[in-house]
């Protein structure tokens, strides 16, 4: 039992960890190629990240949304489903909750407000997420034509509804919001001054624990496993595979819709156009490194976090594109050693079984 | 041609001489020593179960295969392992079962497509569609070449893929399995056009298990059997009856791992059937005119009846591929059925879900484990919970220590090795993979079980168990439904043996009185009573 946990582990572990070694050395060549030192820029890079509170604090905020897209999007492939519509699900997801906030009366007290705001946020996300899980039990259109393309609908309804109806002159974001705001990291350390760090970090690990339970302890999760492991064997084991398809893809939506609450509630108190700027994306990248698990997109999220902040501060040695490259390097290389590794693991195993 | 009072043909100058082929994909020997003499000129039937080796043999001379072993002899050529470009140099044209045709396409194209007309750079349709027509009066396949192939009906398909392979100067064709999707008068249309294609000159090679076509339409005979060529003959000379038991195999007993069982049983079961008399009461399984669909509405189970009481195995023998897998589904419920009603002790679950029909008291083991039966990244003690989820599970959340319990209890109960229930079920041999099915669909309460396919792919000691414990439940007063591959452990096993062909009941009989000869005849079609 013990030496299986240990083989777990190890398959868990090595994968990505040869797959940061081969982007650190791909990420040697470059900095090179631009005539720096790769120790002092990898210095920098994380002495502007962990190095100093305000850095880490846009880590943690950083963290926070794409620990969301990368739930929502691991929680679809669990179940065979690729959400690539995150984007506009965070995008809406924001919205909603910037409508409520600014509808509610700051007479309504917060945990009421704060509560109402986060259900709007998952409710926006769910809606766009249960459109393409009804439409793939209905009529078998598949999910990523449509997620891709709810994405361009939703991300331009909502920029004409902010440009026409909603902005404060000159901007592109809708008025400051009356309730439901979160109170940022620095009223209570004030270490983190001027980071937009909020108590949203505590909403995605409390996500990430109950994606978690649901998964891995429940009835659906077992459910919602089996339909993305084998469809047949689930559906002879009486499970109703078009259900769970949409159900998982409206939970998705809804986990990457609450992510809106990060900029919106927490950060900057209203909704901005764009706001969610790639972070969907991004959650693809994060959800694939982080091996699907919730554990695993916890630490992926905080690692492209320090990738995308370091590379403000790496900014004036090379340009903060190779930070870009590098998410780019580090994707494919998990995309190519996670089979890799695992073979050699279970060849390097095979002769000590024997 | 001399050996005419002989009944097996000695082929003269043979344009096709395939010796001594092997073929194996992996463990499995699809080809032993297989060998197959065609003459220039004649219409060569390649008859034998599915599974015999057939479309291996075929695949072999149409360089879409490379044998292991053995020689191919094209027109005195030796062409061991050539390359399908080289195949249809030759001039052999492969029609196989499923049509290869660009749907989008019109007739015209889809023929001389790879081979187009070209003037001054450009396609020449028009040079198409008449070269296409002139083909197509020369050989009398009429085809309307201005047509889009997805308007045409299937044998309308199968003639413009006859005349692709004869547009590329095909002198030898093989066509595979050509009548599996014709309706009769199409079928007979297909016979003209073959015979006046070996009229001019032709070749023609016809794989097969229909013995009625065979009869009617080869001039000689190959037959087969688990990879091995069993007999050459002379259709002139040799009757269905005799094709029939070199198919199905007089020793066929004697091969299989539970020949000796049979031997046993064969005598035993008059007394088991007598100890299990049908009662007077509601049946336990129930299954009236049942019609389920297949692609293209082909009524893959044509209107089958029959009732299983408590105490009681059905067995279903049968080639592959008629309608067994359908039958068992559709009652299982992973497939629709047209009409007709499945009950349970007197409970009607037509309409039923698969979770409400398992409540009802049906376990099913399916016929593939790897594709239905087990998650097989999923741990041992995950697999024995599928379908049982609901059971298991308290407000919607696993009941971990009930399903630990549950695995150490069957892992014990069915000897499940290794016994480590957090293995996952990939890591098991298939035995022990079937061990886990049998366990969770018989572990628990059940009234009808339909085991298909109980022992594919798994070894002796293993077979013994699994049959050991479908007794254990006849014993206990459940219905079970068995379909199997394997005539003998049909036999071995059931009270009454019913043969399915076509979608229907060929026959349904006391096991006891049921032997492979007879059996086999309606197997293949060449015998048929009423329809039950």
């Amino acid at each position: 039992m013990t030496s299986r946990f240990r083989e777990q582990l190890e398959e868990a572990l090595f994968p990505p960890l040869v797959a940061l070694l081969v982007a650190l050395i791909c990420g040697d060549l470059l900095i090179m190629s631009y005539g720096q030192s790769p120790s002092m820029v990898y210095r920098l890079l994380l002495e502007g990240t962990w190095g100093n509170a305000y850095g880490f604090g846009q880590v943690i905020y950083k963290a926070t949304t794409l620990a969301f897209t990368g739930l929502a999007v691991s929680v679809g492939i669990r179940a065979g489903l690729f959400n690539v519509g995150a984007e506009s699900q965070l995008a809406a997801g924001g919205f909603l909750a910037g409508l409520m906030g600014l509808a509610l009366s700051p007479a309504v007290p917060g945990a009421v407000a704060l509560a109402l705001c986060m259900i709007a946020a998952a409710l926006g996300g769910g809606v766009v997420g249960a459109v393409p899980g009804y439409l793939r039990v209905r009529f078998g259109a598949h999910e990523v034509i449509v997620t891709i393309m709810l994405n361009f609908i939703v991300l331009a309804l909502l920029n004409w509804f902010i440009a026409n109806h909603l902005h404060v002159p000159e901007t592109l974001h809708t008025p400051e919001i009356h309730a439901g705001a979160i109170p940022r990291l620095d009223r209570f350390i004030p270490a983190f001054h001027g980071s937009a760090a909020n108590f949203t970090i505590l909403a995605a690990l409390l996500t990430a624990a109950a994606a978690w339970f649901w998964l891995f302890r429940t009835r659906r999760g077992y459910e919602l496993r089996a339909v993305g492991l084998q469809p047949d064997a689930a559906e002879y084991g009486g499970v109703t595979v078009g259900g769970v398809w949409f159900r998982t893809l409206t939970v998705s939506g809804a986990i990457a819709g609450l992510g809106g609450i990060n900029y919106v509630l927490g950060y900057k108190h209203y909704y901005e156009d764009g706001f969610a700027g790639g972070s969907g994306f991004l959650g693809i990248a994060v959800a694939l490194v982080g091996r699907n698990h919730p554990v695993g997109v916890i630490l992926a999220a905080f690692f492209f976090a320090t990738l995308s902040q370091g590379g403000l501060a790496i900014h004036a040695f090379v340009p903060k594109q190779m930070v870009e490259v590098l998410q780019g390097v580090v994707i494919l290389a998990v995309a190519m050693s996670v089979p890799e590794v695992r073979r050699a693991l279970q060849q390097a195993r095979k002769p000590a079984r024997a | 041609m001399t050996a005419a009072a002989d009944n097996t043909a000695k082929p003269a100058h043979p344009i096709i001489h395939m010796k001594g082929i092997d073929k194996f994909f992996g463990p499995v020997r699809a080809n032993r020593g297989a060998s197959l003499e065609v003459l220039s000129g004649e219409i060569h039937a390649l008859v034998g179960e599915n599974g015999a080796g057939k479309s291996t043999l075929m695949r072999i001379l149409g360089g879409l295969m490379k044998p292991d072993a053995g020689t191919v002899e094209v027109n005195g050529r030796d062409v061991t392992g050539w390359s399908t470009n080289d195949a249809i140099d030759a001039g052999i044209g492969m029609v196989h079962q499923h049509f290869m045709l660009v749907p989008t396409l019109t007739v015209a194209e889809n023929i001389v497509l790879g081979k187009e007309p070209v003037k001054s750079g450009m396609f020449d349709y028009a040079r198409a569609v008449s070269e296409v027509m002139a083909l197509s009066k020369e050989t009398g396949l009429t085809v309307p070449a201005d047509r889009k192939v997805s308007e045409l009906s299937v044998g309308e398909a199968q003639r413009v893929e006859i005349l692709k392979t004869l547009f590329r100067g095909a002198k030898i064709l093989v066509l595979d399995e050509p009548t599996a999707v014709l309706s009769p008068p199409e079928v007979k249309e297909l016979w003209t056009v073959l015979r006046r294609l070996r009229d001019a000159g032709g070749t023609i090679i016809l794989i097969t298990h229909r013995l009625d076509e065979v009869m009617d339409l080869s001039d000689t005979i190959t037959v087969m059997r688990a990879g091995e060529t069993i007999e050459r003959l002379r259709t002139s000379a040799t009757t269905p009856a005799e094709i029939a038991r070199a198919m199905v195999g007089r020793d066929v007993t004697l091969m299989s791992p539970q020949g000796e069982a049979l031997g046993m049983l064969g005598h035993s079961a008059p007394d088991a059937s007598a100890g299990h008399a049908p009662n007077d009461f509601s049946a336990a399984l129930e299954v009236t005119d049942l019609v389920v669909t297949g692609s293209r509405n082909t009524r893959v189970v044509d209107g089958i009846t029959f009732a299983i009481q408590p105490g009681e195995i059905l067995g279903i023998a049968g080639v592959e591929g008629n309608g067994q897998t359908e039958l068992i589904e559709a009652i299982a419920g992973l497939r629709k059925s047209v009409s007709g009603n499945i009950r349970i002790a007197g409970y009607d679950i037509t309409d039923k879900d698969v979770a409400e029909r398992r409540a009802a008291g049906l376990a099913h083991i399916p016929e593939d484990r790897h594709r239905r039966g087990l998650i097989l990244d999923y741990s041992i003690a995950d697999n024995l919970l599928l379908g049982l989820q609901n059971d298991y599970s308290r407000r919607g959340v696993l009941d971990s220590e009930r399903i630990a319990e549950n695995a150490e209890k069957q892992i014990e109960s069915f000897d499940i090795r290794p016994p480590s229930a957090a293995l996952p079920a990939r890591a098991l041999s298939g035995g022990n993979q079937q061990k886990v099915v049998i366990a969770r669909e018989m572990g628990h309460g059940f009234t009808v079980l339909l085991a298909s396919q109980p022992t594919r792919g798994v070894d002796v000691g293993a077979i013994e168990f699994i049959h050991e414990r479908l007794r254990a439940a006849r014993a206990a007063d459940a219905a079970v439904l068995l379909v199997s591959a394997e005539l003998s452990e049909v036999l071995a096993l059931a009270d009454r043996v019913a043969v399915m062909y076509r979608g229907r009941f060929a026959v349904v009989m006391p096991a006891a009185e049921a032997t492979e000869e007879a059996l086999g005849e309606y197997m293949i079609g060449t015998r048929t009573d009423t329809a039950a």
